[in-house]
């Protein structure tokens, strides 16, 4: 039986309402009086040096109010990194100086040159065009490899290269890995690409930045996945402006991906600008802007080996991957290709050695970032890639090559430095071969045939590490950052509670499925609960959301603070009811003493809380508001099975999805309808990054598909029903709720599944196909077809 | 500049425009109605979509002085005037067709135009007819459950929540 309420429960979302009538309070639709505009003018050239830029035309445009360059920005700090990667000599990653606006050089088309600030929009538009810039161009760095050439084009001139780093982990296995794939009886090689993708939530970037002489106070508006850490960064590091005289704002957030995690130089401009024209200043992207000024993701080059002995166990695997980094550092950037990635090459599969290199890259294009899944999709790729690829190769099945390799004890320690704790991988597969009716391909297979279409179908398994993460453990690998979270559960007089979290939703419906677990601890209705988040001003230091862990961390913090106001209220309820405290229990928002028919409702708890008129005031506070901090032990290890069935068109080369299945384990869940969906939207974006998604650079830096006419986002028509299950449940057990989060799963693990199907379709059919890079645009796969 | 009059959710609504001002952002920035939303500057995303004398119009692809003595209705004017949402928008929470929002406001209107020209589309039209609205969220299933249910089908076989 499904449940009603609380955890476990598919409550309908509280957020629709206002979103479905066209009520929600985006940053766009946040306007201050006296506010003014700004327009970047922005690089069309992807490197150059910045000869001359000549204001003095827009300075005297109508609506004008001040043309800022580089030079207005030459005391102010450069947008920082948040990660510093140790490469695998001991040495600290190259990081170079992020200007907020371009200072003597260009690097990216994109990079922001000057910003014109007027009266209206339209004003500060025309006023950017009459800005005069003469850049001298200079050979463009685009690709990685010839980037690392000895005397290549530098993208920054005081480094000593375009290599940020040159990681190696875990440096000390490489000689047993070495010497495992030297002794294999097979290994199987594969190279590939990991796509550039723009991230592209529908809701594009937008900061207004706002000031008060009177109190010296300045607040931001943005688009922010996380509004502490923007504040955090920028008031630290950019503005040099003290965490309490500066409050960032992220209401309504329309889906961030990742995109929106990172202290972006339009932030720190708005905020910078405000206070010099003592007027609010408002930055709307447009989407042609957002493509390049977004921070995008992916971008691996990679070459893969997997060695097995004669009885088809794994023994090693090693990569050496090619990770673009862009222009500049965007704030995670280093730590997706290290840390999110080489931490997960083990997979599912007890591989006994494994050495990972990454080469980070500087090129004249867009930063990379994490992007929904962020360097585990870039793991689960090549690794499932590659094992497919081994088992055509020794003629088993792909499948049970997989079941024969995987991790059934648990803990496991794997050779990459992270410790599963649980996990049922033969349970998920089971689950996953249940809902795809294996036994009827042969018949689906025959029904393409005669329709003139080949079938293939693909599977894969993934594991991801979410939950980041343990704060002392990041600190040593690099991040410059904690990462716990906070709560702050606020008990009103009258029983209604205020939820102030740290976390951040942008789509995630945290105002349903906290309110779920509070409403569940206390036994009373969800509509008690109120969650808040967002502001700065109102809820304590967290670090935000991304990498799936909201629930996992920000939920756990809510649970500690609950339980910390539960544990008060027992306080007052023994006061109340003249018992002792142990015999407290709380059920069904009923206090009672154990054995009797004595209790008292949460109502009258709260209340005395609030109006401590019979009240043990000589042992406890009046009021009934508790923060937690929780700082997780462990990443978690969600985990799924996931196959997927194509057509393919042997005339053109289209591919079509006819079915996609994905069998997860989450741990315990919370919310099955909003998992669901979240798996939904993952799935789609694997889909799309597997067929359509391409970001694509001419030899000059010019961003080719910097459009939605150029870019190819999934559209209704591209992608079918899925069939999604999450009754593996292996709970986590190191977090208060047992929960693996839900968010990036779906990215995570579909697009291997759809490269292996379209390879065994072409396979079947008689092709000597054995990979195709992504995207599997038709031209691509008619083009692998003729050989 | 130049004053343009329409009328707008029912009520009479005019304004200052400039030749280039689009529809969205009269409806946005002049009326206050943010309800629509702009997420792209191609008329590709759909987020814009409003009905212009009945028929769905992404309000990106007008200038305000084309929608001179029309009547716009924008997201703001579908429910009811106590609040009571239409099917349409009621089938989107019930099945979960909306996470972010932002999409949000441009799907219900275009499944509201979709559903009057064919009141029981099957899924594969309900597919083709959405190919200009995108949402990076809901991977369309739901969407597209939602729309279905809204014009009356049982979507009960429909895989998962």
């Amino acid at each position: 039986m499904p449940k009603d309420g609380g955890i476990g429960a598919s409550s309908k979302r509280r957020e629709d309402v206002r979103f479905l009538t066209g009520a929600g309070n985006y940053t766009d639709d946040i306007n201050l009086r006296g506010q003014a505009y700004v327009h970047f003018l922005r690089s069309d050239v992807a490197h150059g040096t910045l000869d001359n830029v000549d204001t003095s035309a827009a300075e005297g445009m109508p609506g004008v109010l001040k043309v800022f360059t580089g030079a207005d920005f030459a005391e102010v700090g450069g947008i920082p990194c948040g990660w510093q990667v140790t490469d695998r000599h001991g040495e600290p990653m190259q990081e170079p100086p992020h200007p907020v606006l371009a200072q003597g050089k260009v690097r990216h088309v994109g990079d922001p040159i000057a910003a014109v600030v007027a009266e209206t929009r339209e004003q500060a538009r025309d006023a950017a065009e009459a800005i005069e810039v003469d850049i001298s161009d200079l050979p463009t760095v685009m690709d990685m490899k010839d980037a690392l050439k000895d005397g290549a084009t530098k993208v920054h001139d005081d480094l000593t290269s375009n290599l940020c780093y040159d990681w190696g982990f875990v440096e000390e296995n490489k000689g047993a890995v070495d010497e495992a794939i030297k002794n294999a009886a097979h290994v199987t090689t594969l190279e590939l690409v990991n796509n550039r993708l723009v991230p592209n939530a529908m809701e594009p970037r937008v900061a207004v930045g706002d000031y008060s002489r009177g109190t010296d106070d300045s607040t931001l508006y943005t688009t922010s996945q996380n509004p502490h850490v923007i504040r955090l960064l920028m008031g630290a590091f950019v503005l040099g402006i003290p965490e309490h005289k500066l409050r960032v704002v992220a209401p309504d957030v329309g889906g961030g991906f990742g995109s929106k995690i990172y202290h972006y130089a339009e932030e720190a401009f708005c905020t910078f600008a405000a206070k010099k024209l003592n007027r609010p200043v408002k930055w709307t992207c447009s989407r042609s802007e957002a493509f390049i000024s977004d921070a995008h993701g992916r971008d691996h080059v990679t070459k893969i080996e997997l060695a097995l002995d004669a009885d088809n166990n794994f023994t090693a695997v090693r990569t050496e991957t090619y990770a673009n980094m862009g222009a500049y550092l965007s704030t995670f950037a280093p730590s997706i290709p290290t840390w999110l990635h080489g931490t997960l090459m083990a997979g599912n599969y007890k591989t006994p050695n494994i050495y990972v290199n990454v080469k980070a890259v500087f090129t004249n294009t867009v930063p990379v970032d994490a992007y929904r899944g962020a360097g585990r999709p870039e793991a689960t790729y090549q690794l499932e890639r590659v094992i497919d690829k081994a088992a055509r190769e020794l003629g088993v099945d792909p499948i049970e090559l997989r079941r024969q390799n995987f991790v059934t004890e648990f803990p496991y320690a794997t050779p990459v430095a992270v410790e599963y704790d649980t996990g049922d991988y033969n349970a998920c597969m089971d689950k996953l071969l249940e809902m795809i009716d294996m036994s009827g391909f042969d018949k689906r297979l025959a029904d393409s045939k005669a329709k003139g279409k080949l079938r293939g179908l693909g599977v894969n398994c993934y594991i991801e590490a979410c939950g980041i993460a343990p704060s002392n453990l990041v600190g040593q690998l690099g991040a410059r950052a904690g990462l716990y979270e906070s709560a702050t559960v606020r008990v009103n007089a009258t029983g209604g509670i205020t939820v102030m979290t740290g976390s951040h939703s942008h789509g995630q419906g945290h105002e349903t499925s906290f309110a779920q677990v509070v409403a569940d601890m206390i036994g009373i209705d969800e509509s008690m609960i109120e969650i808040e988040h967002g502001d700065t001003a109102n809820t304590p230091m967290g670090m935000g959301t991304y990498g799936s862990r909201s629930i996992a961390v920000g939920g756990s913090a809510m649970v500690k603070a609950t339980e910390k106001i539960i544990a008060k209220a027992r306080k007052i309820a023994a006061h109340l009811m003249e018992a002792s405290e142990a015999d407290i229990e709380l059920k069904d928002g009923q206090f009672s003493v154990a054995g009797t028919d004595k209790s008292v409702a949460w109502g009258d708890v709260t209340l005395a809380a609030y109006v401590p008129h019979n009240y043990p005031l000589e042992e406890i506070e009046p009021g009934l508001e508790e923060t937690a901090f929780y700082d997780p032990a462990n990443f978690t290890y969600p985990s799924g099975a996931y196959a997927c069935e194509v057509e393919v068109d042997p005339e053109t080369g289209k591919v079509t999805i006819e079915s996609f299945a994905a069998a997860d384990d989450f741990g315990n869940v919370i919310n099955p309808m909003i998992v669901s969906g979240q798996v939904h939207g993952g799935l789609a974006q694997g889909i799309g990054q597997a067929l359509l998604e391409q970001t694509s650079y001419d030899a000059d830096g010019q961003l080719l598909s910097a459009s939605y006419m150029d870019y190819a986002m999934p559209r209704a028509d591209d992608v079918p029903f899925y069939d999604v299950d999450h009754s593996c449940q292996t709970p986590c057990t190191h977090n208060p709720l047992g929960v693996k989060g839900c968010g990036e799963a779906g990215a995570i693990g579909s697009p291997p599944s759809v490269v292996n199907a379209v390879v065994d379709a072409l396979q079947r059919a008689g092709h000597d196909v054995t990979h195709i890079d992504m995207p599997l645009t038709p031209s691509r796969v008619w083009q692998a077809m003729q050989g | 500049m130049a004053q343009v009059k329409m009328t707008v959710n029912g009520k009479p609504a005019s304004g200052e425009v400039e030749g280039r001002t689009l529809l969205v952002d009269f409806i946005r920035d002049t009326l206050g109605l943010t309800g629509t939303h702009v997420g792209c500057d191609t008329s590709q995303c759909g987020a814009c979509v409003v009905h212009v004398d009945g028929k769905a119009v992404k309000a990106c692809s007008m200038f305000a002085a084309e929608a001179e003595g029309t009547e716009v209705t924008t997201i703001e004017g579908m429910a009811a005037e106590d609040g009571t949402m239409t099917p349409v928008q009621k089938a989107f929470q019930e099945f979960h067709g909306l996470q972010c929002g932002f999409c949000t406001p441009g799907m219900v209107m275009s499944a509201e135009a979709m559903l009057k020209d064919n009141p029981s589309p099957t899924e594969a039209e309900v597919r083709e007819y959405l190919k200009g609205n995108i949402c990076r969220c809901t991977g369309y299933h739901n969407i597209v459950k939602a729309i279905l249910a809204a014009s009356g089908q049982d979507v009960s076989n429909i895989a998962a929540e």
